[in-house]
């Protein structure tokens, strides 16, 4: 088997069961990112450009600190600034890390149509294996969070692995491991909500009364988790959705249409196959020829 | 009176036999590579296409293919298609054609109006096909789309897809059913009695020296 | 710093102002962080903009660029009106009942002496008054009209609330809520930390400000202590060093100073910088400056340092001027210089004017490039465009590029703005023909002592002279010279109380500066570093992070100047008596036989508190200045003058004095002057700063960072993108009456128009990072606006205030 820290329990477009012997005991994995002790210094974008060998174009400026201005296959994260006027008429720059959630139900593996290209590991971590993808852009469509992006070279989705290889081997992200303000912390989930439990308390404290964790219930919660002040408003932080969940659609699309059409088309031949062998062909007989012929000569 | 053989009766012409193949060739690879990418349980289909990745590649092209090749056969068959009063007579009787009891039914023309619905729904599905392959083709324009119609178009496309299927298949059974149908596809003609028995007023007006294409 | 980065984590308070702690220095802002998560801190933030270490901040307040004394002249008002002073440590521990000249006086922004032709004061009258014994008369129930408590107060009464909001633009209620939590801090078991950096010190008036922030802290009781402190972030890695180093045009190393012209004799020169205590028994540290110089010489010329020589005195230049930067590219501009070497610096793009640096360089014979990139300064020949709209034709002057390596291709010690020396070890080989700085100088030297030598010269002594005992005289080793500036024993060293006993074998390495004697028997290249490399081994390299107080001071990580101290005058953190004033946060205290604690003391060892010595131990004074004497260009408490481009036109502290308006002492070359743009022309506040995502004009040569701000851009608010019609993302011309760039405006709510004195005044942000070199979009030198004009102590050009105009592009 593989490390065990990647035994996958969850696979794209695979009917049967994973192996399910071996469980995650040690609790499942988690990333806390505290956009309130964020200062949107981007060493966590050249952290993750340097461990996963990405460089992504040299853009230009659009008006944003938002540089590249999006994520795509090769920036798996970046820093997104909001500026939001209080009602007290002070400022507020809200910047957050933005990136894969890594949801507990991925609406990007349940969409995947290609066995074995999205996989989610024991630990919690959702993650993409490329040579696996056939490039449908199925992820894009069922992230509740606009993440995967596909590649216009070689068509692949990429994403944010949480350095699933450093994870695997008992190291923390590279972005958790360059943070400068501690900000981003990584741990067992467990551990990542009582520290967000104390930081939150400490926001209150600040005059903060929203201050709050999110960890969307409409996905299963999240291995990736925001500190935020304003949890109340998480649409504040560059449209952060605020209650995220698969699309109604893809649970349609990916859920009871799948079943629903197969049996369709089964039950369709079935009654042709019925019919055959119940009622039988429809045949020109002699007679029928023999009426035609004279209705033909008639006519004549 | 000789023995000699009745003579033919033409159905289809060469070019409209030739699409049709065409149509039913693409339709069984968009079939085939779109259950692929629609159920797990059938990705092995995807082999048949040189693996998963080839699949999504061929499957957009196949069908942007397919859909040119149909609207010439829709354009072709459609003025044969339009219902008339008396399809509806024919549809209130379908006990009588499930059982193969024709004789107790209205007169039919080139198509009856079974074939006609089919003709329309098959039709319809391959506009909702079309239209929503393209919103949820990723490679160039799922980008221009907001993520909400990729959403429904993916819906859109499994259900026309699925109902399309069972069109098709309707319509096979219907060819392997009704004995003698499938020649008219193949080499052009059916019998005069086939036509006499199954399209008896379309016979009429080929004995008029109408009911061309 | 007076602290350290880890200390931050002690304060109850931070106050960021005159930098930007969390865009510059994110990696020790996260002190700043630990502070809020485990101590409750506040962070305040006052500054033009709101910043990256703004958006973090608990209170933020705007401020018009340069008006920072009046904010800062304001609190110590308040902090004076309201007695929130630490009283038991401003009488014990500060020149506060100091007694002052009658001769010294205050009036309308100008203070006795002043000579407007020269531009400077004579500062006789700045001084205190001395009583019959020889020491300054004091007054300690502070109630004499002529002590320094009675003029700080005087000074700044009008430095009123109401005069704040009027020059600075800050809301006077935002300026009354930061100065109480600011007052809270007047108690002994609250600190605040005060972070400041080129905010303050890239101003005409930048040394008085940071000074004015000093005086608050004092005030305060907060110098000295854990998470307290005066704490000036450096801006590059080694720029501590640099100045330790004695790298400025005036300096000799460990902050001693060169001779001026006037100072030809050996002992007068001594004698004016080893000053006597001007108080009873007080330790005047300076008075051992001959041991620092003596040291010194022999550490540069060794065997020909003789006490016969004065230890190679006349070796040295005797300074007619200062030599700082501005002076050396005006002297050029004027065309008398010939050749420059430009190691590690980047004028074409850090020296304000480019145009005038276009013109400057263009005169030269010849320029030689020390770096390891293809710098600006080492193209400015060529025509790069719109970005560098030069004619190469008309340029004659020839260019040598020599490759060096980068920091990570070398061994060395790094200082930090901890004062901390950090050995470090090179990551990798350097590329292609790329040399170290050290080899590069040394073959330049010996080639240069090999022409002396064999073509001799006007006077070849110094060069000749001068030690060079490297094992290999082309590369000498970092070792070599980190063994040479901390220093050795030349002969076998006695112990000043046992003749008989040798305390240091001759060739023996140094523990420390107290070792060091002034009859040529040590060495020592900087006293402060003196211990560095001490007879156990390079104390630079230790890596022990242990922490056993939990208070930060982890004193076997690296070593520390001096003396391996983590915390400057924490002798003040105890009261008078030695005990600490906040026990939960003790430095040092006194144990009834010696002092000891967490930090090195900074102090006698063995001193008993009762003798009444002083916890500022430089100071001949023995407590700190809030009377600066003459130690300042501009007078002994810091004044606000407005830029020298001011929107105001007038200064409204000293409206009627036209001399006042902008630093009277601050030099002023005539050129430079009649490049000054009015408030007519040049409406709009600008000031320039770093992006965190870029260092100086290095990093758009990678591509890492160029991928994170890769194209050049200004920051407007959205009332003047709106008066100049300019949407975010489009491009906007920004003019001063020196140049101009185009850039994107990036239209923001982070600057905000400020109303100064009943007028709406627009500041415009301007990143600096960009050039006609390196793999980001090519972009304008920000300096193609900015004024030369420095600051009157420092000479750092006044880059965090200027007037342009701001169009449509």
């Amino acid at each position: 088997m593989a490390l065990q820290s990647l035994d996958i329990v969850r696979r794209s477009a695979t009917t049967t069961p994973s192996p399910q012997a071996r469980e995650a005991h040690a609790g499942e994995v988690a990333k806390l990112i505290d956009v309130t002790k964020c200062i949107g210094c981007k060493a966590c974008q050249v952290a993750c450009m340097e461990w996963n060998d990405l460089r992504d174009e040299i853009g230009s400026c659009t008006g944003h600190y938002d540089n590249p201005a999006d994520l795509s296959e090769h920036s798996w994260t970046l820093m997104r600034f909001s500026e939001h006027e209080t009602a007290a008429g002070d400022l507020e720059w809200l910047i957050r890390k933005d990136g894969c959630m890594h949801c507990a139900d991925p609406g990007c593996l349940k969409a995947c149509p290609a066995p074995g290209a999205i996989v989610q590991y024991a630990n919690g971590i959702v993650d993409f294996h490329e040579e696996n993808c056939i490039g449908c852009g199925y992820c894009v469509t069922g992230c509740p969070f606009n993440v995967p992006r596909i590649s216009k070279r070689d068509h692949k989705a990429y994403k944010c692995t949480l350095c699933s290889d450093r994870v695997a081997v008992g190291l923390e992200p590279a972005c958790v491991k360059t943070c400068p303000t501690g900000a981003i912390v990584f741990g067992t989930k467990d551990d990542m909500k009582q520290h967000a439990a104390e930081r939150i308390e400490d926001l209150k404290s600040r005059g903060f009364e929203h201050a709050g964790l999110y960890d969307p219930a409409g996905v299963g919660g999240t291995h990736v988790m925001y500190v935020l002040h304003h949890a109340d408003q998480p649409q504040l932080y560059a449209n952060l959705p605020a209650e995220p969940k698969i699309s109604a659609m893809v649970g349609l699309w990916k859920g009871m249409s799948k079943p629903l059409a197969l049996l369709a088309i089964a039950a369709t031949a079935f009654a042709g196959f019925l019919h055959y062998i119940g009622i039988g062909p429809n045949e020109v007989d002699e007679d029928d020829e023999a009426a035609a012929r004279r209705e033909m000569e008639e006519t004549r | 009176m000789s023995a000699r053989k009745p003579p033919e009766i033409v159905r289809y012409r060469t070019s409209t036999r030739i699409n049709h193949w065409i149509v039913a060739i693409s339709f069984v690879l968009l079939a085939l590579s779109g259950l692929a990418l629609f159920h797990p349980s059938l990705f092995w289909l995807g082999n048949l296409f040189g693996g998963g990745t080839w699949t999504r590649i061929l499957h957009p092209f196949i069908g942007v293919f397919m859909a040119v090749a149909f609207a010439l056969l829709a354009f072709a068959v459609g003025g044969a298609n339009r219902m008339e009063r008396r399809d509806w007579q024919w549809l209130r009787g379908w006990r009588d054609v499930v059982g193969n009891h024709e004789q107790d039914l209205p007169e039919v023309g080139r198509y009856n109006a079974g074939q006609k619905l089919l003709y329309f729904l098959i039709v319809l599905c391959l506009l909702a096909l079309l239209l929503s392959g393209i919103v949820i083709w990723r490679a160039y324009f799922s980008l221009l789309f907001p993520i909400g119609l990729v959403r429904l178009a993916a819906v859109v496309h499994a259900v026309a897809a699925t109902v399309l299927i069972c069109a098709i298949v309707v319509h096979v059974y219907a060819a392997i059913w009704v004995k003698g149908s499938v020649r008219a596809m193949t080499r052009g003609t059916v019998s005069p009695g086939w036509a006499w028995k199954h399209h008896h007023a379309w016979f009429r007006d080929v004995l008029r020296g109408g009911g061309r294409e | 710093m007076t602290n350290h980065w880890v200390d931050i984590k002690n304060a109850d308070l931070v106050l960021i102002m005159g930098g930007n702690a969390a865009e510059a220095h994110p990696c020790g802002f996260k002190w700043v962080t630990e502070a809020k998560a485990h101590n409750k801190a506040k962070l305040i933030v006052v500054d033009p903009r709101f910043t990256r270490s703004a958006s973090v901040a608990d209170v933020y307040a705007p401020i018009r660029p340069g008006t920072d004394i009046v904010f800062l002249g304001g609190l110590i008002a308040y902090l004076l009106a309201n007695d929130k002073i630490q009283r038991e440590y401003v009488v014990n521990y500060t020149d506060l009942s100091f007694i002052v000249k009658d001769a010294f006086t205050f009036e309308q922004g100008l203070y006795s002496g002043y000579n407007a032709d020269k531009r400077s004061y004579d500062k006789s009258s700045w001084d205190y008054e001395l009583g019959d014994d020889g020491y300054v008369r004091t007054d300690p129930t502070l109630a004499d009209p002529r002590c320094v408590y009675s003029l700080l107060k005087q000074h700044y009464a009008r430095y009123t609330p109401d005069m704040v909001e009027r020059v600075c633009g800050t809301p006077k209620d935002k300026v009354l809520h930061i100065w109480e939590l600011i007052a809270s801090t007047a108690v002994p078991t609250r600190a605040m930390t005060i972070m400041y950096a080129l905010g303050w010190t890239q101003h005409s008036i930048g040394s008085q400000m940071i000074r004015t922030g000093a005086m608050v802290q004092l005030l305060l009781g907060n110098i000295g202590i854990a998470g307290g402190g005066m704490n000036a972030l450096r801006g590059h890695s080694n720029i501590q060093g640099l100045t330790d180093l004695g790298l400025m045009s005036n300096l000799l190393p460990g902050y001693m100073t060169l001779p001026n012209e006037a100072e030809q004799d050996y002992d007068k020169y001594i004698a004016a910088r080893a000053q006597k205590p001007l108080r009873p028994n007080q330790l005047s540290y300076w008075q051992n400056y001959g041991k620092f110089f003596v040291s010194f010489m022999k550490a540069w010329w060794g065997d020909a340092a003789t006490a016969e020589n004065h230890w190679g005195y006349d070796y040295l230049p005797k300074l007619d001027k200062p030599y700082d930067m501005l002076q050396t590219f005006e002297l050029m501009s004027q065309g008398k210089v010939n050749g420059y070497i430009c190691q590690g610096f980047n004028p074409l793009a850090a020296a304000p004017n480019k145009a005038k640096m276009d013109a400057s360089l263009a005169k030269l014979k010849f320029l030689v490039i020390m770096d390891p990139l293809a710098t600006e300064t080492s193209e400015f020949w060529r025509n790069a465009g719109v970005h560098n709209d030069v004619d190469p034709a008309k340029i004659q002057t020839e260019v040598f590029r020599l490759p060096t390596t980068c920091f990570a291709e070398e061994d060395g010690s790094l200082t930090n703005s901890s004062r901390w020396l950090q050995w470090h070890w090179k990551g990798a080989n350097p590329p292609g023909e790329a040399r170290s700085d050290l080899e590069i100088m040394a073959g330049l030297f010996t080639r240069l002592r090999k022409a002396y030598r064999e073509e001799g010269g006007a006077f070849p002594d110094p060069i000749l002279n001068l030690a060079w005992k490297y094992a290999h005289a082309d590369s000498p080793a970092p070792e070599e010279l980190a063994r040479e500036y901390s220093g050795s024993a030349l002969k076998d060293l006695a112990d000043p109380k046992d003749s008989t006993k040798v305390v240091r074998k001759a060739g023996e390495q140094l523990a420390g500066f107290a070792e060091l004697r002034d009859d040529g028997s040590t060495s020592s290249g900087c006293w402060i570093f003196c211990g560095a490399w001490g007879p156990t081994g390079n104390l630079m390299a230790r890596r022990d992070s242990s922490d056993p107080t939990g208070i930060g001071q982890t004193i076997n990580w690296a070593w520390s100047w001096p003396a391996n101290r983590r915390v400057l005058y924490n002798r003040a953190s105890c009261d008078p008596s030695g005990k600490p004033f906040n026990p939960e946060r003790k430095l040092v205290g006194w144990n009834g036989s010696a002092w000891g604690g967490a930090d090195i003391p900074d102090f006698k060892a063995d001193e008993n508190p009762a003798g009444g010595m002083g916890p500022f131990i430089m100071n001949p004074e023995g407590v700190a200045r809030f009377f600066a004497r003459g130690a300042m260009a501009e007078g002994p408490f810091p004044e606000h003058y407005e830029p020298f481009e001011t929107p105001l036109g007038r200064n409204l502290l000293n409206p009627d004095q036209p001399q006042a308006i902008s630093n009277p002492a601050a030099r002023v070359f005539k050129d430079d002057r009649e490049a000054f743009g009015k408030a007519e022309q040049f409406p709009h506040v600008a000031t320039t700063y770093r992006l965190t995502e870029h260092f100086h004009y290095w990093t758009k040569h990678v591509r890492l960072n160029a991928i994170l701000q890769p194209e050049q851009f200004v920051e407007i608010g959205e009332a003047l993108a709106k008066e100049v019609g300019v949407e975010n993302g489009g491009r906007v011309k920004v003019s001063s009456n020196r140049g101009h760039i185009v850039a994107v405006a990036m239209v923001t709510k982070r600057i905000k128009a400020l109303t100064i004195d009943g007028r709406t005044v627009h500041t415009v942000g301007i990143p600096i990072h960009w050039g006609f070199t390196g793999v980001a979009k090519a972009g304008f030198l920000a300096n193609s606006l900015t004024p030369v004009v420095g600051d009157g102590n420092s000479q750092t050009p006044e880059f965090k205030s200027f007037l342009v105009k701001v169009e449509k592009a």
